[in-house]
């Protein structure tokens, strides 16, 4: 199977600026089209490990990026986000071409893929049990995702946790991990040989790059993981790593504020987080250094903390 | 655009759904993105469903179809529950509570209903019963959304309508309505005919909808008279739907005529039967096109309307326009604001909202 990093740069350069890439993350085909270098760039460093459909005739998503017609050229030039040649949303600084295209693919998945309960949450994965981070932005969620992902754990999704109904299993969309202002050097220092895509900075989340997804986790795509635990990560200058035990009531709440599609399904909705609940321990998560976190994400154990 | 050319993807498999279970991936590529730009998503999976070839579908196309569906169910459920607080909201007031256009679909059912999404509920009332109406929905959390004083006094003494109210929790939005166009339009169909001719819906205590000739009609004259060509094409679909639904009653055709003849609504029919015809294949009885005949334009016009409304009824998307379909949707914008009012007052409406009017808001962030 032919792998986007299987591209020259000039081929991936020519071939998303001319009839566009069927990219493959996890269960979603995205077309992508784009002439602006900064995407074929991002591309190319964090998307090398996914598969390519060659000859492709479906795409779930078609996005394109381009640089909008007027008198922009080179006085504050912008990119727009064209979604199947519809643009919805603003265009932003060029500079910010690649995180737009990371959140317009998010957006689609969002808005559309139903047959999921959609969680705004990182999830991870070890020994076949997945760990649940739904947080609001700014809780240090990604971060403590990113530390997880390099140190034992799976990456199963930073930002859109899919659990199906049928049966509580969350479904892999491994993709880049977003980091945001001091996590960025944070991660730098502690992992070895990250690889980033080049910060952005002036977004409307600050300094924005993107982190590689683990190699393993993308292969792994496939497989799906049932959930154990649902973590609340609260990071706090320098606290102790501490797990406080959440009620079911309390949690069910909380994940469905987390969620973009709990009300859209309704009866169905409440049942499939019901059940997950049911099926986790939650708690609440205190941290402040990494390497704590990771030591008590390594005691947890199903069934207890 | 020819009649030689072969029609686009979504009106053939609307003409025949049975032909979905024959597209390819390919196809589907297509299908789904034309079917997102006219709404008719879950209007498509409805049609596969009605057709029997649902479970005869590829799994990706299929996943795009399931999606559109639990957001139309959806949808529906939460028109019903609103349909239920306006109906509370205007208990004590002893009125004929009328739901037009998609809300009647949806509480009574009707095929148009299947796979429809719309934003606003409209409702129509007797025009002296007016303030009381907007007085008891303000009571109950309706508000005026954002409109200036010019606003305020062109729906207010011009339109047919109330501007619209939300309500300030759900965010819904109603149109109170006391005719199906403005007071200022050539055409004025007299609102008690209307309202003497509706029906209960069943089961549904305290709500009417207008008489199935009144809903064609309506879908008609708001299509084809008060320009509303955003959803040119769903808004066809509806009609093919209420046509292919109602058509077999006895007496349906030569009432309906009969009826557009009473209301002065002949002309918009006229074109709904045609346009429904041409490019959704929409049974049509002879006698009923005979009856017809004579209530067209004149034939330099109707050519035009044709070289239009064929344009402008398609998808809005890019693989079904050509270089005139741009055009086409803003003389037909143009001539849907000619028929609402009188030149004069349609300069100054124009002048007013080009120069004076706020803009609008801005695209949302990704």
């Amino acid at each position: 199977m032919l792998k986007l990093g299987d591209l020259s740069a000039r081929q991936l350069t020519s071939r998303l600026a001319d009839d566009g890439l069927y990219l493959e993350t996890g269960r979603f085909v995205t077309r992508i089209q784009s002439s602006i270098p900064s995407v074929a760039h991002g591309l190319g460093l964090l998307y090398g490990d996914y598969p390519l459909q060659q000859a492709a005739q479906f795409a779930d998503f078609h996005l394109r990026l381009a640089r909008p017609a007027n008198g922009r050229r080179w006085f504050r030039p912008q990119v727009v986000l064209f979604q199947d040649g519809n643009s919805r949303f603003r265009p932003l600084p060029l500079a910010h071409a690649f995180p737009m295209f990371e959140w317009g693919l998010n957006w689609c998945i969002s808005s559309r893929a139903h047959d999921y309960l959609m969680l705004h949450a990182a999830v991870v994965e070890k020994d076949g049990r997945a760990a649940i981070l739904p947080a609001p932005p700014g809780s240090g969620k990604s971060t403590l995702c990113a530390a997880l992902v390099h140190n034992g754990w799976r990456l199963l999704s930073d930002e859109l946790t899919l659990v199906r109904p049928q049966d509580g299993h969350v479904l892999p969309l491994p993709r880049p991990i977003s980091l945001k202002n001091g996590s960025i050097a944070l991660m730098r220092d502690f992992l070895s040989d990250p690889v980033f895509s080049p910060a952005v900075i002036d977004t409307h989340k600050g300094t924005v790059a993107h982190l590689k997804a683990p190699t393993d986790s993308v292969l792994r795509h496939a497989e799906t993981a049932l959930p154990a635990w649902i973590i609340f990560p609260r990071y706090e200058a320098g606290a102790d790593a501490v797990l406080t035990a959440v009620g079911k009531a309390s949690a069910h709440v909380r994940v469905a504020k987390n969620a973009f599609n709990y009300s859209l399904l309704g009866g169905r909705g409440f049942d499939t987080l019901a059940d997950l609940i049911d099926r986790c321990d939650s708690h609440e998560f205190r941290y402040s250094r990494l390497d704590d976190a990771l030591a008590t994400f390594e005691r947890l154990r199903p069934g207890q903390p | 655009m020819t009649t030689t050319t072969a029609p686009p993807l979504l009106l053939a498999v609307l003409r025949q759904p049975r032909r979905m279970a024959a597209c390819t991936l390919a196809d589907w590529d297509l299908l789904l993105r034309q079917a997102i730009s006219a709404q008719l998503l879950a209007t498509l999976r409805d049609l596969a469903d009605a057709a029997g070839v649902l479970g005869q579908l590829p799994s990706q196309p299929r996943a795009h179809l399931d999606w559109a569906h639990l957001q139309s169910e959806r949808h529906r459920q939460a028109v019903r529950w609103e349909v239920r607080q306006i109906r509370a909201a205007l208990a004590g007031l002893d009125l004929p509570l009328i739901l037009l256009k998609g809300a009647a679909y949806a509480i009574a059912d009707l095929p148009p209903a299947r796979g429809r999404l719309f934003s606003d509920i409209d409702v129509m009332v007797p025009k002296p019963r007016l303030p009381e109406v907007e007085a008891a929905l303000m009571l109950h959390g309706w508000a005026g959304i954002g409109h200036d004083t010019y606003d305020q006094r062109y729906y207010r003494n011009w339109m047919h309508e109330l501007p619209p109210l939300q309500h300030i929790r759900r965010l819904t939005v109603i149109d109170v309505h006391h005719a199906i166009l403005p007071e200022t339009a050539a055409a004025r169909p007299d609102p008690l005919r209307l309202r003497r001719a509706a029906v209960a819906i069943p089961g549904q205590a305290g709500l009417q909808m207008l008489a199935p000739v009144d809903l064609v009609l309506h879908s008609a004259t708001h299509l084809f008279y008060d320009g509303e060509l955003a959803h040119g094409l769903r808004d066809l679909v509806d009609i093919h739907r209420l046509l292919s639904h109602y058509g077999d009653a006895a007496g349906f055709w030569s009432q309906l005529t009969a009826r557009a003849a009473e209301l002065e609504l002949e002309r918009p029919l006229y074109y709904a039967l045609r346009y429904a015809a041409r490019l959704l294949h929409t049974t049509v009885p002879a006698d009923t096109s005979a009856v017809l005949a004579d209530t067209g334009p004149p034939a330099p016009l109707l050519r035009l309307m044709d070289a239009l409304f064929l344009r402008a009824l398609l998808p809005d998307h890019a693989s079904c326009a050509d270089r005139w379909s741009g055009g086409a949707r803003y003389l037909l914008y143009l001539r849907a604001n000619w028929l609402r009012m009188p030149l004069p007052l349609l300069a100054r409406h124009l002048f007013h909202k080009a120069f004076i009017s706020p803009r609008h808001a801005p695209a949302e962030q990704v």
